[in-house]
């Protein structure tokens, strides 16, 4: 126990930092993989294109691999950043591509009659996304995306790994490796820094799942 | 007089040419669903198409508001060809009332504001007048009391009903309806028809796909038969069901008239 009450500052610094990795990357994720989603469900050929490009790239690519690749490869262009934020991104449009799958399958449980229904009474292709479609699959999708985002929590700890300092997996690191402490009840700590935004965020799912299925 | 009349007998049938499809082919695959359509739909004109299943005759209703895209030809509406994709075409559509077979009233929606949704969305008409006018086509397809349920909560042959309120929110130029009663318990299916030839009566032009013979010929000004995607004879209804000239023809008829 001496590593969590001797460490306790450090401990509260890297549960912050890692949760500030979290929601960026669970808003930021939100918003592009919806984005994308909307490309790969849109009437357009080229954004169906670019929406299907952007899902093989960083679907297909290992987190690790892609955040070596963001911290390394876009400052050899000329753009820096503090690796928080590259991980921060890379973390990002990784989960986005996750996001946007989880999306269309939901959009994909809501009837195609819907969508004709709507564009039948002169509404566009936004609006019959935005009005009849998204509101009839959010519920659908709600276990999917949570998934997701749970994983994308867990995943938070590669990028600790890849190098971002003081987050909860870069105070186990230290901890061990620098200052010598023993490694089961460290990594313990770590173990339950992570359950602690998992169980909760869990929980939260949970809710919004009832919510929506009173709203319905 | 040359026209032929309805049953009032007095609303003479034809106006102006309202739509107009013009050699029309399509294909799905290797099949080739609509065969040089050309067809040609008035104002107040009450058509009433029918023909056996694979005939392409939901595959036209459809076409007509561009559900489906055409191979080749054209179709017009009041004049003005299909557009291709965006604005516009959502404009035409606004146009075209559709009643589709299994309903689609949307389903997160209350009764209400599935008539209300496309007045307010798509013609910007203010929500309490959207309301007002809802309620009052609720209330001629006899829904009005059920305006704040949600679909589901009410039985098909009341969907269908409300389906049709919706279509008529838009003030159509014509509706469009694909096969409305086939999805419905057989109790249920005159409480639509009574709706729809009180609609065929007060001079709406309607394009009805059906299998419903009795309203046929009860509210047609004309029966277009198909079969195999090509418009193989079209008649006033007493004329068409008396006196079929094709083989094809006669032969549906001879298949569901027996009983």
């Amino acid at each position: 126990m001496d590593v969590v009450t001797d460490n306790w500052d450090l401990w509260v610094s890297g549960f912050v930092r890692s949760l500030g990795i979290i929601g960026w990357a669970l808003v930021g994720s939100l918003v592009l993989g919806t984005v994308v989603a909307v490309c790969r469900v849109s009437p357009i050929p080229l954004l169906r294109g670019l929406g299907t490009f952007y899902v093989s790239v960083f679907r297909n690519t290992p987190l690790a691999v892609l955040l070596f690749f963001i911290a390394f490869g876009i400052p050899a262009v000329g753009i820096n950043a503090s690796f928080y934020v590259f991980g921060t991104v890379g973390l990002t449009v990784y989960t986005a591509a996750f996001v946007c799958e989880a999306l269309r399958g939901g959009i994909n449980t809501v009837a195609s009659g819907q969508a004709e229904a709507a564009r039948s009474v002169g509404l566009n292709f936004g609006q019959t996304l935005t009005l009849v479609v998204l509101p009839q699959a959010l519920r659908a999708v709600v276990p999917p995306v949570g998934n997701v985002q749970i994983a994308m929590m867990k995943n938070s700890a590669i990028v600790g790994a890849a190098g971002v300092g003081g987050d909860l997996f870069s105070a186990y690191n230290r901890l061990t490796s620098a200052q010598g402490y023993a490694f089961l009840p460290t990594v313990t700590g770590m173990a339950v820094g992570y359950l602690l935004i998992t169980l909760t965020a869990g929980a939260l799912l949970a809710l919004a799942e009832r919510k929506l299925a009173v709203a319905r | 007089m040359s026209t032929p009349l309805t049953d009032e007998g007095q609303v003479p049938a034809t106006g102006r040419p309202l739509v107009v499809l013009d050699d029309v082919q399509k294909h799905f695959g290797p099949l080739h669903v609509l065969k040089d359509i050309n067809l040609t739909v008035h104002s107040g004109e009450v058509l009433v198409v029918i023909g056996p299943s694979g005939s392409g005759k939901s595959t036209l209703c459809r076409t007509i508001n561009r559900l489906e895209t055409v191979d080749s030809g054209s179709i017009t509406l009041d004049g003005q060809p299909l557009p291709a994709e965006g604005k516009e075409l959502a404009t035409l559509r606004a146009d075209v009332g559709m009643v589709f077979q299994s309903f689609n009233l949307f389903a997160h929606l209350s009764i209400l504001d599935n008539v209300t949704l496309g007045p307010i969305k798509a013609r910007k008409v203010s929500k309490s007048a959207a309301q007002k006018r809802g309620r009052e086509l609720l209330d001629r397809v006899g829904i009005g009391n059920q305006a704040d349920k949600l679909p589901a909560q009410l039985s098909g042959g009341q969907q269908q009903r409300v389906a049709i309120a919706r279509a008529l929110a838009m003030d159509p130029k014509v509706m469009l309806f694909d096969e409305p009663t086939s999805a419905l318990d057989p109790e249920m299916i005159n409480e639509v028809l009574d709706v729809m030839t009180t609609l065929a009566q007060s001079g709406m032009t309607m394009v009805v796909v059906t299998h419903e013979m009795g309203f046929a010929r009860k509210a047609a000004d004309r029966v277009v038969f198909m079969a195999d995607g090509e418009i193989v004879e079209q008649a006033e209804p007493e004329t068409f069901f008396t006196a079929p000239t094709s083989a094809r023809a006669k032969d549906f008829l001879s298949k569901i008239l027996t009983h």
